[in-house]
């Protein structure tokens, strides 16, 4: 799908500039929208306060609607009576979105393989970065979101933010 | 590193600053005085400079895993199963061949961490009758944009290091 410029313009100097400076701006400027439902959301308060100082990587903007984040941070366990919820939120956010799953319990479950949580995150909703640990130390936190500016780096207005996870199936997706 | 705390006394009692006002403006030229000073070099940020500064990690700390080997570089793990038993995440998983040059009797063909699944909780490194696995490499943080990658195989166990001197982990384990 092509829109606006890069229709006309297609691939060159001008769309890889602008590729450049959109990169850039988006990188600098991920807005997190905390899904916490356990400790792993108390280290991201740690993270994002003053010690460890989120807003280094231009990321302390944290939203109370998904409507105006572009990056979710599930920090915690998501049970199956959650998981709509969940799911639902990350159909609200703006594209292009972004998904760090947080510690143990989001990334697989953790310790919780019972009947009622979701084994991974990744079963619901497509996730760009996982962090291991119970709960990972800030440091954690931060890698990932390190991670996740290396990624949006190779993003292009070329590509459709929509059709980077278009083959994605989850449990919920009918 | 310990984060750089400045105490400053309580003020405010003077009519020159029940005004509010002029305390007003001098308090953003505070902020702009920071602001311009930071702009360039932020190196005396009152923060943990994460990626730049490494923090300070204790030798108790318990990091990432690694297997211990024998001086002839052999695994010291004799696939005994007690702390994939141990494990509250089940996130060990082990496959356990024969030896066949005589120093034990069992030896893991494959010795699978899930570090998706892992909590840290130092329950394998407790159950190990042989000292063969340890939690000491000080490594603290682990990413991953894949959940297949967090799955560390034994080849990488057995190349990591650990990050202590041993006195030093030795005297960790006292208090246990």
């Amino acid at each position: 799908m092509a829109l606006g410029i890069e229709a006309s313009l297609g691939e060159s100097v001008l769309t890889s500039k602008l590729d450049e400076i959109i990169n850039w701006g988006r990188k600098y400027s991920l807005w997190p929208y905390v899904f916490g439902t356990a400790c792993c959301a108390i280290e991201f308060m740690s993270t994002a306060a003053a010690q460890f100082d989120i807003s280094r990587f231009g990321a302390e903007v944290v939203r109370y609607s998904p409507r105006q984040a572009d990056m979710l941070m599930v920090c915690g366990t998501i049970t199956y009576k959650q998981a709509p919820i969940l799911h639902r939120i990350y159909h609200q956010l703006c594209e292009p979105k972004w998904v760090v799953s947080v510690g143990a319990c989001a990334t697989s479950g953790g310790i919780y393989d019972n009947y009622c949580t979701v084994q991974g995150i990744d079963q619901i909703i497509p996730v760009d970065v996982y962090v291991s640990g119970c709960p990972p130390r800030p440091e954690g936190i931060l890698n990932a979101l390190m991670d996740l500016q290396k990624q949006i780096e190779s993003n292009s207005i070329l590509i459709d933010p929509q059709a980077r996870h278009k083959d994605f199936r989850g449990i919920l997706d009918q | 590193m310990a984060a750089k705390v400045k105490q400053l006394p309580s003020r405010g009692g003077t009519p020159a600053e029940k005004v509010y006002l002029i305390e007003i403006f001098k308090g953003m030229a505070i902020t702009l005085k920071h602001f311009l000073r930071n702009l360039w070099d932020n190196s005396n940020l009152y923060v943990r400079h994460y990626p730049e500064v490494q923090p300070d990690i204790p030798a108790r700390w318990r990091g990432r895993h690694r297997l211990l080997t024998h001086p002839d570089g052999t695994p010291k793990c004799v696939a005994c199963f007690m702390c994939q038993t141990n494990c509250p995440a089940d996130c060990i998983m082990i496959k356990a061949g024969t030896r066949i040059d005589g120093v034990t009797e069992k030896m893991p063909v494959s010795f699978t961490i899930d570090l998706a699944e892992c909590i840290y909780c130092g329950y394998c490194v407790e159950a190990c009758p042989e000292d063969a696995i340890r939690m000491d490499t000080g490594i603290y943080a682990f990413t991953s944009s894949n959940r297949e990658e967090m799955k560390i195989g034994m080849t990488e166990m057995l190349s990591l290091k650990g990050g202590f001197p041993e006195e030093e982990y030795q005297k960790g384990l006292e208090g246990e």
